[in-house]
């Protein structure tokens, strides 16, 4: 699925960066019905990893009173040149990835 | 002294009534996005938060991908989207020759996709089709809008601005006496917009998705308890193509977050 990862290309070693990600997906609750008035199962992202060089730095669980394309912020200090690497797990066997690289000087 | 200056406020008193009866002078039309707070300006603003941009991602992928029995792509014939596609959207709906009537920019993909690729239609509101219209609209961003100026498009205009000023549905309003008569107001807690299409298709938190002009539409049909016009309806048309020749000279937004 389509994913917008927003980390700086370059940071200052020690400076503190924000990471902002948007992935699509339809968060569907598990509480609505049809105009038949059948429930429509959950469908949702249960949660989020983000690793940085292999070291988990951020996780969130997510429930289904997140909207729509769930989008996360959140910070960490610039320590090392290298990747981050970022994962949605969600109902039915979800699974989703993405990455983005960083310059610290 | 006084005498002049009441005749002054008396004067543009009537001056300011006959502004709010008639149409919005171009000079005062504005964009959804003046009306919005500072929180969805913000979304909207920036591509990596804009919920949009992830359907205008999908939409280049569709532009790429080889479709129907003809296996050709969007980008076989219209090659990359970024030259070919600017300011297309700025001037849809548009007046086509063999239909003799004007299209919107949805109705255009699914004739491609019938004559060129020779694939079946993608259904209004499908993900595919917000998806590709979303990417080609997304190319004329910040591009002024100028529908309508076609002289074949004439007497559509013409039937898009009755419309448009046509009372109807059980509350007996038109289009005019909320997006003319009483933009910047407030209907409930939302703000009443002057309804300019700077930014179809567009994402609105309401909806959790993106969404066409016509869904727009459609749902204001409902709200003055009017039975509303099946998806791709000329009149549905018609109204467009008045809206996008009112917005004319405002530039596209799309994908514009709206809540």
């Amino acid at each position: 699925m389509a994913a917008l990862i927003n980390v700086p290309t370059k940071a200052k070693r020690g400076e503190i960066i924000e990471i902002r990600a948007l992935t699509s997906h339809i968060m569907e609750t598990g509480f609505r019905r049809t105009a038949a008035g059948e429930l429509v199962p959950r469908d949702i992202i249960t949660s989020f990893t983000c690793r940085y060089n292999g070291n988990e730095i951020f996780r969130a669980d997510l429930f289904p009173a997140i909207a729509a394309n769930p989008y996360l912020s959140f910070f960490t200090v610039a320590k090392e040149s290298g990747k981050f690497e970022f994962e949605w797990i969600g109902d039915n066997g979800y699974s989703s990835t993405a990455s983005a690289s960083i310059t610290v000087e | 002294m006084k005498f002049r200056r009441a005749i002054a406020a008396a004067a543009f008193a009537v001056a300011s009534s006959a502004l709010l009866a008639g149409e919005i002078p171009p000079g005062a039309r504005r964009s959804g996005y003046s009306f919005m707070g500072p929180e969805t300006r913000a979304m909207q603003d920036d591509d990596t938060s804009n919920p949009g941009m992830l359907f205008v991602l999908d939409g280049q992928a569709l532009w790429m991908k080889k479709s129907g029995s003809a296996d050709k792509a969007c980008a076989d014939c219209h090659g990359d989207a970024r030259s070919s596609m600017k300011g297309v959207a700025a001037r849809y709906p548009a007046f086509d020759r063999t239909q003799g009537r004007p299209v919107t920019l949805d109705q255009r993909i699914n004739l491609c996709r019938a004559g060129h690729q020779q694939a079946t239609p993608l259904p209004y509101e499908s993900h595919d089709l917000l998806a590709l219209s979303a990417f080609v609209a997304h190319q004329s961003r910040e591009v002024p809008i100028t529908a309508g100026d076609d002289p074949q498009l004439k007497p559509f205009v013409e039937q898009g601005r009755d419309f448009f000023n046509q009372r109807e549905g059980q509350l007996n309003l038109s289009c005019a006496n909320c997006h003319e008569d009483n933009f910047d107001k407030r209907l409930a807690g939302a703000p009443i917009t002057q309804g300019q299409l700077t930014g179809y298709p567009l994402y609105r938190l309401e909806w959790q998705t993106l969404g066409s002009l016509e869904r727009r539409l459609r749902s204001c049909m409902t709200g003055v308890r009017a039975q509303a016009y099946d998806y791709g309806a000329p009149e549905l048309v018609a109204l467009e193509l008045y809206l996008m020749s009112r917005a004319r000279g405002l530039p596209m937004e799309t994908p514009a977050v709206r809540p």
